[in-house]
C-alpha cells in the first residue's frame, strides 16, 4: 500500500484548537498544502489576525507574525514592500477584514499591493462568542442582534469581493466555500491561483471563503455546511468576482 | 496488493485503507457523511478530549479516494492506496 | 557645511543618513514637511520605501511590518495622530521590534491647534498605549539636535529592540536653522537574528504577543522590564547650564529649554543665580542629576508648555526635598524669554526672602 494522503510537512504536530467542524481548520490545512506543493515554504511569511484564525502561527512551519486586529493588510504591505520576493499572505476573518480593518484592506487593495488575502467569512465573530459581523445575514440571530439583523438597524451584509472589485488595484477576487468536497477542492485551487497572481505581481488578490461556524451558529457541523449551501451562498454567490490575466 | 478471502469464499482485493488519529478527531461527521463507500462511522469510543470519534470499519470497501482526508478539519486521517 | 533647513526636513534627512529606508505616515500639521521630504528623498535610496498611508494607524502597522523583516523604519505625526499609533507602539514593544516614532507636538487635547505645545509628555513617557512597557524618549531642542539625535534613535531602537520616540514640537519642526549633516551617519550594523525572511534553510520563526499562559506572559513582562532597567542605567542624557553656583535651577526641555535659556541670560544680567538642567532623554528621566543638584540647591523651577506634566517627574526625583515652582502655558502659546524671566525672578525673590526669614 502506498500512502496517498499524509499530513502536510508544513503543519506542525500541534493539535488544532478549532471547534468541531470549523472551516478555519480546513483552510489552515489547505494553506499548508498549497505552500508546500508550490515549494514556497522557504519564502512564505504569513500575517495572522485577531480572531479564531489567530493561532495559525502555532500550526504553520514557516515564518509567521501576529498582527493587531484588522491591520493585517497594512502589516503585509510593510513586509512586501521591503521583501518583494517573499510570498506574503494575510489570514483574516470577517471582523478583522470587513469591520476594524476595512480601511487597511481597502487601501492595500487600491494601491494594488501584490499580497494575498485569505478571508475566512463565517458571518459571525467566533472567538469573542458569536457577535454580529458585517457579513452576518439579515434576520441572523447573534449575541448582538438577538432579535435578528435588520437592514434598518444594522445595515445589509457586506460583500467584500464585490466592494474591492471596483478598485483598479485588485487583480483576482474569488469567493469559494469549504462546506463539501468539491468546494474544498475549488478553495485549494483559488488559494494557489492567488499565490500565482502574487508571484506574477498582477496586483492585490483575495480569496473569500464561506466557512462553517457550528458553535456560534448553534448548529451541528453537518447542518452548518448545509446552511452555507442553501442560505449563505444565496447571499454570497460563489465564483470568480474579478480576474485579470495572470 | 492485499488479498483477503471473504466469508463466502470469494477473493476480493483491498484497494485502500485509512488511519484515523482518534486523539485528533472531534466527531464532526464530515468524513462519515462524505465517504462514498460508507466505510467510516461514528463510534461510541471517547477520546481524551471527550469527543466520540470516527472509526474506519475496515473491510475491502475503501478505494483510497481520500475524500475523508479532504474534508477532515483536524488533519486526522492518512490514506493508503494499493 | 551648514544648510538652512526646517526641523521637519532635517529630521527626515538625518533619518535617511542613519540608514532609514522606510517611511510611512499621514499628513498632519505641523509635520507635513517631514513626509513630503521623505517622498522625494527615499526615491533616491536603494530599497527606499515611502507610502502615504491611509491613516496614522495604517502607518504604524506598516512600520511594524517593515521592522519585522529587518528594515530601519519610521513614522512621524503630531499629537492626535500619535494617539492613534499607541496600539501599534504597544505591539512593537511586545514583539520586541525596533522603530522610530517622531512626534511634532501641537496644542491639544482633541483637535487642539497647530501651534507647538509640550502636552504629550505623559503620553510619551508613560508608555502611551496599553500594557507594561516603556519607550526611550529623546527631546531635541534645536534643528541641529534633531539631526544629531536621529542616528541615536535608530541605534537605540535596534540595540534594545524597542520603539524609540523623538518628542519634538511644531516650532522646532517648522523653524529654519543652519544644520550640518557632517557627523550624521549610521552607527553600527546590528545582527538581526529574529526577523522574518522566509524559513529557507533555517527553522521557522514566529513573532507574536498573545501569551494565554499567564506565567508565560508574566515572564515576558519581567523580561521587558529588565530591558527597561538597562535603559534606565545606561541611556540617561541631559545638559546643564550654569548650575555650579546656582541658587535656583530651571528644569525645561525642547523649545521650553530654549525659552528658559533666554530667560536665564536676563536673570544672570540681574545677578540672579539661576541655572538650567535640560533633560535630553525624558525617559529615562535624569533623576540622579536632579537629586545631586538638590544637595546644594533647594529651589527648582519647572517650565513647560502644558499645565503640568514633567513637573511630576521632578517632584518624584526630589522625593520631597527642596521646593518645586511651576510655570506652564498650554494650548500652543509660546511665552517669550522676557515673560519667563519676569516670572522666574518673582519666584526667586520670594524664595530668597523666605530663606532670610
Amino acid at each position: 500500500m502506498k500512502k496517498v494522503y499524509a499530513r502536510p510537512r508544513l503543519l506542525k504536530e500541534a493539535h488544532f484548537h478549532y471547534c468541531p467542524g470549523c472551516g478555519h481548520a480546513i483552510v489552515t490545512r489547505l494553506l499548508a498544502e498549497v505552500v508546500e506543493e508550490m515549494e514556497l515554504g522557504g519564502k512564505a511569511i504569513c500575517v495572522a489576525p485577531a480572531g479564531c484564525g489567530m493561532l495559525v502561527y502555532n500550526y504553520f512551519d514557516f515564518d509567521t507574525l501576529e498582527s493587531a486586529h484588522g491591520r493585517g493588510a497594512a502589516v503585509a504591505t510593510g513586509i512586501k514592500r521591503v521583501r518583494p520576493d517573499n510570498l506574503v499572505f494575510s489570514y483574516q476573518g470577517d471582523g478583522d477584514l470587513a469591520a476594524i480593518g476595512t480601511a487597511e484592506s481597502f487601501h492595500a487593495a487600491n494601491r494594488g499591493e501584490p499580497i494575498s488575502i485569505i478571508f475566512v467569512n463565517n458571518g459571525v465573530y467566533g472567538m469573542t462568542g458569536g457577535q454580529m459581523a458585517p457579513t452576518s445575514l439579515l434576520a441572523q440571530v447573534t449575541t448582538t442582534s438577538p432579535q435578528g439583523r435588520t437592514s434598518k438597524r444594522e445595515g445589509h451584509p457586506v460583500k467584500m469581493c464585490e466592494v474591492l472589485a471596483v478598485l483598479q488595484g485588485t487583480s483576482y477576487l474569488e469567493r469559494v466555500a469549504v462546506n463539501k468536497p468539491a468546494a474544498i477542492l475549488k478553495t485549494k485551487k483559488a488559494i494557489a491561483k492567488s499565490f500565482e497572481h502574487q508571484l506574477k505581481k498582477t496586483g492585490f488578490s483575495m480569496v473569500e471563503i464561506l466557512s462553517p461556524c457550528p458553535t456560534n451558529w448553534k448548529m451541528s457541523p453537518l447542518d452548518a455546511c448545509t446552511w452555507i449551501e442553501e442560505v449563505m451562498a444565496a447571499e454570497f454567490p460563489l465564483g470568480v468576482v474579478k480576474e485579470v490575466p495572470c | 496488493m492485499g488479498v483477503r478471502a471473504s466469508g463466502a469464499g470469494e477473493r476480493r482485493t483491498v484497494k485502500g485503507t485509512i488511519e484515523i488519529d482518534q486523539e485528533r478527531c472531534k466527531g464532526c461527521l464530515f468524513c462519515v457523511e462524505h465517504c462514498p463507500k460508507k466505510v467510516i462511522s461514528l463510534s461510541n469510543k471517547l477520546n481524551m478530549k471527550g469527543y466520540f470519534v470516527a472509526e474506519f470499519s475496515g473491510g475491502d470497501g475503501c478505494t483510497g479516494c481520500a475524500t475523508c482526508a479532504l474534508v477532515c478539519p483536524e488533519v486526522a486521517i492518512e490514506v493508503y492506496k494499493a | 557645511m551648514k544648510k538652512l533647513m526646517n526641523g521637519n526636513s532635517a529630521c527626515a534627512e538625518a533619518a535617511v543618513l542613519s540608514g532609514c529606508t522606510c517611511y510611512f505616515g499621514y499628513p498632519i500639521t505641523p509635520q507635513n514637511e517631514l513626509g513630503e521630504y521623505m517622498a522625494k528623498r527615499l526615491s533616491e535610496v536603494p530599497g527606499g520605501v515611502f507610502i502615504q498611508s491611509e491613516s496614522e494607524i495604517a502607518a504604524i502597522n506598516m512600520v511594524l511590518g517593515a521592522s519585522v523583516v529587518g528594515a530601519r523604519a519610521m513614522t512621524s505625526s503630531s499629537s492626535p495622530g500619535i494617539s492613534l499609533k499607541q496600539e501599534g507602539i504597544s505591539y512593537l514593544a511586545a514583539d520586541e521590534l525596533p522603530a522610530v516614532i517622531v512626534n511634532m507636538s501641537r496644542g491639544g487635547p482633541g483637535m487642539g491647534n497647530i501651534s507647538p505645545a509640550q502636552s504629550d509628555y505623559f503620553q510619551a513617557t508613560r508608555g502611551g498605549g496599553h500594557g507594561d512597557y516603556r519607550t526611550i524618549v529623546l527631546a531635541p531642542s534645536s534643528v541641529q539636535e534633531i539631526a544629531d539625535l536621529m542616528p541615536l534613535a535608530f541605534d537605540l531602537a535596534d540595540h534594545y529592540r524597542n520603539p524609540v520616540v523623538v518628542l519634538s514640537d511644531g516650532m522646532l519642526g517648522q523653524m529654519m536653522e543652519p544644520v550640518s549633516f557632517d557627523g550624521i551617519k549610521r552607527g553600527k550594523d546590528y545582527v538581526k537574528d529574529y526577523i522574518l525572511t522566509g524559513a529557507d534553510g533555517r527553522p521557522s520563526r514566529m513573532i507574536r504577543s498573545l501569551l494565554f499562559d499567564v506565567k508565560e506572559e508574566e515572564e515576558h513582562n519581567w523580561k521587558l522590564f529588565r530591558k527597561f532597567q538597562r535603559m534606565e542605567q545606561n541611556e540617561v542624557r541631559f545638559e546643564t547650564l550654569l548650575t555650579e553656583d546656582a541658587d535656583m535651577i530651571v528644569v525645561a526641555y525642547g523649545t521650553g529649554a530654549r525659552i528658559a535659556r533666554g530667560a536665564i541670560k536676563r536673570l544672570r544680567q540681574e545677578q540672579l543665580k539661576v541655572g538650567l538642567i535640560r533633560p535630553i532623554t525624558l525617559w529615562p528621566f535624569p533623576k540622579k542629576a536632579i537629586q545631586q543638584a538638590a544637595a546644594q540647591v533647594s529651589d527648582f523651577f519647572v517650565f513647560e508648555m502644558n499645565t503640568g506634566q514633567m513637573v511630576e517627574d521632578v517632584r518624584l526625583a526630589l522625593q520631597g526635598r527642596g521646593r518645586v515652582h511651576f510655570y506652564g502655558r498650554p494650548g500652543g502659546v509660546i511665552p517669550t524669554p522676557v515673560e519667563l524671566f519676569r516670572i522666574i525672578s518673582r519666584h526667586y525673590y520670594q524664595s530668597v526672602r523666605g530663606k532670610k526669614e
